[in-house]
């Protein structure tokens, strides 16, 4: 569904990303993991088109995407979720939520969406800057899933939030990988990755180095990899 | 003669009547420069420029073409604005992402070009535009004769404001607007084409201040240097009002044109320092605005 091929992406002078290549299929859950400042939210950045330069490939249902505006990569049906969240405080949460104009079939209705995150409806006429940091990261997603892009990328989507919060998301992400979402996660919580990823990619220095499969150990030699 | 604090009456709410029509204008004008400032960051100051373009238009549409005030009211706007979209298409889009000071110095630099240009072209004398057949005469209200008018101006000023400020608050387009204001990357990442909706906005700011423009042309005389007179004025407010509010700029429009107003009946020597006296107080004690969003 997605192949990044070689992906280099600058910062003014500073080189961040040094050739980043990973597959992706359709209907799979990945998480790219790795120290701080390795580049994992740069590399979703830059699939996105919001690093000032990027070079390399980047292919989404066999169309290539390296040379698009940002609004073109989201119009072919790729969605980006940043970890600071970006409620937009000036907008009610109803309003956040139908922000991103539908873009394809397949998206999430409102009641679908409703379903999914309660807590929403019934703050759906408050401003968005007013919600918790658990309802403002569920704002974050529900925002992207009635659009119609089919993969997801998610950016420490469990940061700063409880553990039941925590596991509420989890549950959500089995739930829309049900629905046939394609979903990619940075995360810093190794542990929650390796519950709900099939795949794991190893960022270290702004380059994929390692794939790690889901099966039995998957904490044990993901921990291995990352030298934690 | 009735009196109040020893001015008469009639001279009193002569001024207040006088204090909402520049509010008007101020409101207007203001509305066009914050909403301009939130979204490309641009401080611009051809609006006044562009305001006296919009009463040039009006006279020019009326002098060759023959078309009246109401064919000006609704072409000048769309003449005009189609005039801003190019400005941002061409100049304003590579200053982006700069230093304030750079759009302010190339907004300065077009607004002296374009009075320049009608000033070469018509003179500085100023050209006169009649008031329109149907809002000739006045009404005696009682307490004050108003001239239908000024009353109509008034009246369309406040629509127009009501009306952008249901467009930019109560739509989807606005939540667009607003959402871009505050994050364009992330609006652009939902699939928005910000660039066009950065261009359609300033079209929309300049239209409102030849719309302004428009209206002022059977008040004041036209004249080159008409806008240049008022953006000063116009820029304090939308400090006091708080840069990227619209209620703030459409309320302190109105409120200052009344507050300079009724300064010229109480002591006329401060009534046009009292808007600067005003910003200072606003700035020393609340900087981002009566009405300000932004820290």
């Amino acid at each position: 569904m997605l192949e990044v091929r070689d992906l280099q992406a600058w910062y003014g002078d500073s080189h961040i990303l040094h050739g980043v290549t990973f597959d992706i299929q359709e209907g799979e859950v990945v998480s790219l993991l790795g120290r701080n400042g390795a580049g994992k939210t740069t590399t979703m950045k830059s699939i996105m088109g919001l690093t000032p330069r990027r070079t390399g490939s980047v292919k989404f249902r066999g169309k290539e995407l390296i040379d698009a505006r940002t609004d073109q990569v989201a119009r072919a049906g790729i969605a980006f979720c940043p970890e600071e969240r970006a409620i937009f405080a000036s907008l009610t949460v109803i309003e956040n939520l139908l922000l991103p104009p539908r873009i394809g079939d397949g998206g999430l209705s409102l009641e679908a969406i409703y379903e999914l995150f309660p807590n929403l409806r019934e703050r759906a006429g408050g401003q968005g800057s007013k919600l918790s940091g658990g309802e403002q990261q569920m704002l974050a997603i529900a925002r992207i899933l009635r659009t119609g892009a089919r993969l997801l990328l998610l950016d420490e989507p469990t940061e700063g939030l409880a553990p039941v919060i925590v596991h509420q998301i989890g549950r959500m992400i089995q739930s829309i990988r049900q629905r046939g979402f394609t979903i990619v996660l940075v995360e810093q919580n190794v542990r929650f990755a390796a519950a709900v990823a099939d795949r794991h990619f190893i960022v270290e220095q702004g380059k994929v180095t390692d794939m790690i499969a889901s099966g039995t150990g998957t904490l044990e030699r993901l921990q291995a990899s990352l030298r934690i | 003669m009735d009196t109040l604090f020893g001015i008469p009456l009639p001279l009193f709410y002569g001024q207040l009547l006088l204090g909402l029509i520049n509010g008007a204008f101020y409101a207007m004008l203001s509305l066009g420069l914050s909403v301009i400032f939130g979204l490309l960051g641009i401080v611009n100051l051809v609006h006044g420029a562009l305001f006296m373009t919009g009463a040039f238009t009006a006279w020019i549409l009326l002098d060759t073409f023959g078309l009246g005030f109401w064919w000006s009211l609704a072409l000048a706007p769309l003449i005009v604005g189609a005039f801003g979209i190019l400005i941002e298409r061409l100049l304003l889009r590579h200053l982006y992402g700069l230093d304030h000071m750079y759009g302010l110095v190339l907004t300065l630099g077009l607004a002296l070009v374009i009075e320049g240009a009608f000033r070469n072209k018509y003179g500085s004398g100023g050209l006169a535009y009649q008031i329109p057949d149907a809002l000739r005469g006045a009404t005696n209200l009682g307490f004050i004769v108003l001239p239908y008018y000024r009353g109509a101006v008034v009246g369309i000023s406040l629509v127009v404001c009501l009306l952008t400020w249901a467009l930019i608050e109560k739509t989807r387009l606005g939540a667009r607007l607003r959402a871009a204001t505050e994050n364009a990357p992330m609006v652009q990442a939902f699939g928005i084409n910000v660039p066009v909706l950065v261009t359609l906005t300033y079209g929309a700011g300049v239209a409102l201040a030849a719309c302004a423009g428009v209206l002022a042309a059977p008040i004041y005389s036209v004249n080159p240097q008409m806008g240049a007179n008022l953006i000063i004025v116009v820029f304090a407010i939308v400090v006091i009002g708080g840069m990227g509010s619209i209620m703030g700029s459409v309320l302190s429009g109105f409120g200052f044109g009344v507050i300079e107003a009724l300064t010229k009946v109480f002591y006329p020597q401060a009534s046009s320092t009292v808007i600067f006296l005003c910003m200072v107080a606003v700035l020393l004690f609340r900087p981002s605005g009566l009405f300000g969003r932004r820290s």
